[in-house]
């Protein structure tokens, strides 16, 4: 070959035969990636009408529906000539009579497309007690026109009080982060700062705390009872093994609302539960375990105990028992050898187990539902209740949005500390 | 149903605010009482504009007298935790509870909505709630109240009168119920907008209106008669189980202010959910 050629050897040629070199590297990594990309194209295809699903039934009504949260047109729909006379206010006080003439109109076109009750529904979401307000002055407007209909809206003392102009004019704002704040117990005040709401209206912080307490009492509950159990049927001969899946399993393929009913059978003040606590004489009173936090952990407990034992379970089966015997035969006490070489191998299924039951913990919503008392309600069942009783979806949104946040923030802490590769789910 | 233009139903039972609501809200029907039956023959807040009332019910207390040994005399005995200690049982809902808070806070009948319709009188019935907060089990259904009862889960329970008189008459339950200071509500039928059948919706209402019509229904659950002249209509055995009976007037009661419910229901619902939370 001519490059083998000592007369050759300089620079010039060597660089042009190094660049030829990288039209070949570059036309066979292309030919490469052609190659791969057909293949990817393939099995893209075949996962199409999951994705394709996915998208359709998960991905755009999550979208739509957390939309909500942010973007509600009914205000600004409904008061189109009130926005516009709103649009030169101030912004402080009572705006002046063209507000107030706009506001008539506005309200009387509402009542003859029959929009009026959506509108006062809507405000009363931001301003408590807009609603009668609202329907007693469109009633007023039934019978006035013209300057008639000025006098009618002004009669109202609703519509001079200092806190309503203000609501309506952010409720024509069709976008807004009222139902994102009001979901952190914020709001915006007069002077156009965040302040929170007073004590006597503040849930929300409170509930996802809680939410977040009993997802991580239930987890460790789950650890504690999960982790020793998993070690047993890791460790007994086969039959037996199979055996002791099955009692973890057969609840498991009970329906969840089968379990907790049969819990709060278990937990009443004349059930099993207290009648065997008296009888052994841990107690001298029958305890109220219905309608209170530990009979909530405890029924939840149950319910999540496979989600934890199961990936603990899968990992300690791949351990083989010489490995430890080994860690012995090298002078590592029973301790030392579990620390230093169990632990660390079994890890990844313990995280695995505990992020799995810690994030369906989340979304919990009928066990609190049914076991637990008023002060034991979740945030699902605060979101269950804005969507089903009061339709009041925004809310809804916005509380499912700052619990997917929070989830999402978990679950990247999570997977920073350990690697999503090292998971191991079955 | 209304504003999707597909009305199925010709006739719907509803709560009396819910009957206020709904006429604002311009989803039922303003009833036309020449073709139902005479309005001025109704007790007085049973003929609504667009609901007529079906029967009268009673909020009121009842207790097991084989667990509590001594007997509650007042629905407001459900606040002396000292006399009566034990859980109690009462509807997850304002209305109520915090007239019956404000009336054991010393507020007597005739005021109970006027000081409630303000905003320091909601906090002095919740404050008033505070005092038993840890102590009451929440219901929902209508059936609750008489199983937490059997199950002892409760020493005392509210309850709408004709639940626990079922308990007592089918189920044979040693229940008792305590009518003084009960609270009277009426059950209304009321006939949505765009109803396909109007016409024959009236001629039912017109039946049931009927004084004897209105009667008969007590001998089935023991809800009383909304019109002022049915009482003599009343099968013998029924009427002395029935929240409108004259001997269970007797002591102080409180007829529940629709009014005021339709107007301040929303948010003191809000409200309520949010101190139940705290």
């Amino acid at each position: 070959m001519s490059a083998l050629q000592p007369s050759e050897l300089d620079r010039p040629t060597l660089a042009r035969d190094r660049s030829a070199a990288d039209t070949d590297l570059k036309s066979v990594s292309a030919a490469l990636r052609r190659a791969e990309f057909g293949d990817r194209m393939r099995s893209l295809l075949l996962a199409a009408p999951l994705l394709i699903l996915l998208v359709l039934s998960f991905g755009i009504p999550i979208v739509l529906l957390l939309s909500r949260a942010v973007y509600d047109p009914t205000i600004a729909d409904a008061l189109p000539k009130t926005a516009q006379a709103l649009g030169n206010w101030n912004g402080q006080g009572v705006p002046g009579d063209d507000a107030f003439a706009a506001l008539a109109a506005d309200l009387k076109e509402n009542q003859a497309k029959g929009t009026a009750y959506e509108l006062a529904k809507s405000l009363n979401a931001r301003l408590p007690g807009a609603r009668s307000q609202v329907l007693k002055t469109v009633r007023k407007l039934e019978s006035a026109d013209g300057p008639a209909a000025l006098d009618a809206v002004k009669s109202v003392p609703f519509w001079s009080a200092p806190s309503t102009w203000p609501a309506i004019r952010s409720g024509t704002r069709s976008l807004t982060s009222f139902y994102l704040l009001s979901a952190l117990d914020l709001r915006w005040n007069a002077d156009g700062g965040i302040e929170q709401v007073p004590p006597e209206q503040a849930i929300f912080i409170q509930v996802f705390l809680r939410t977040f307490f009993v997802a991580a009492s239930v987890t460790l509950a789950t650890l504690i009872l999960g982790f020793p159990l998993a070690y047993l049927i890791a460790n007994v001969p086969k039959g037996l093994a199979a055996i002791l899946i099955v009692a973890v399993l057969l609840p498991f393929w009970t329906s969840i609302l089968v379990r907790t009913a049969a819990w709060t059978v278990l937990l009443q003040k004349f059930g099993l539960v207290n009648d065997f606590l008296l009888l052994i004489g841990v107690t001298s009173d029958r305890v109220d375990l219905m309608y209170s936090r530990i009979g909530l952990i405890i029924a939840m407990t149950h319910i999540q105990l496979p989600f934890t034992l199961l990936p603990i379970y899968s990992v300690m089966r791949t351990i083989p028992a010489s490995q430890m015997k080994a860690a012995y035969s090298l002078g590592a006490r029973p301790f030392t050898a579990f620390r230093r070489v169990y632990i660390p191998q079994v890890f990844p299924g313990v995280m695995a187990g505990c992020m799995l039951t810690f994030i369906l913990c989340l979304g919990y919503y009928i066990t609190p539902a049914l076991i637990g008392g008023a002060s034991d309600q979740l945030i699902s069942n605060f979101i269950a209740n804005y969507v089903n009783v009061e339709l009041n979806w925004e809310m809804a949104a916005a509380l499912s949005f700052i619990l997917l946040v929070f989830t999402l923030a978990l679950f990247g802490i999570f997977a920073r500390v350990l690697g999503l590769d090292r998971l191991k789910l079955v | 149903m209304v504003e999707t233009g597909n009305v199925p139903i010709d006739l719907v039972t509803v709560e009396t605010a819910t009957v206020l609501q709904g006429c604002d809200a311009g989803i039922l029907e303003r009833l036309d009482y020449s073709k139902i039956a005479p309005r001025d023959k109704f007790i007085q807040g049973s003929a609504l504009d667009c609901g007529v009332g079906l029967d009268a019910y009673g909020d009121i207390l009842a207790y097991d007298p084989t667990v509590l040994k001594e007997a509650p005399t007042s629905v407001l005995d459900l606040f002396d935790t000292t006399k009566f200690p034990g859980k109690r049982a009462m509807r997850k809902f304002p209305a109520q509870n915090l007239e019956w808070a404000l009336m054991a806070d010393g507020v007597a009948p005739a005021d109970v909505y006027k000081v409630l319709a303000t905003p320091e009188g909601v906090v002095r019935a919740f404050k008033k709630l505070d005092t038993i907060k840890k102590d009451i089990v929440w219901w929902d259904a209508g059936a609750q109240p008489a199983q937490l009862l059997a199950s002892k889960e409760v020493v005392m329970t509210t309850a709408w009168n004709g639940r626990i008189q079922n308990a007592i008459d089918t189920d044979k339950k040693p229940f008792k119920i305590v009518w003084n200071n009960q609270i009277l509500e009426y059950d209304m039928i009321s006939i949505p907008k765009g109803a396909r059948n109007t016409e024959l919706a009236y001629k039912y209402l017109a039946y049931i209106s009927e004084p004897k019509n209105n009667a008969k229904l007590a001998s089935y659950i023991t809800y009383g008669p909304v019109r002022t002249d049915a009482a003599s209509f009343v099968a013998p055995d029924a009427l002395p189980k029935l929240p409108n009976a004259p001997d269970h007037l007797k002591g102080a009661y409180l007829v529940a202010d629709t009014e005021f419910w339709g107007d301040y229901g929303e948010d003191l619902v809000k409200r309520f959910n949010a101190w139940l939370a705290q």
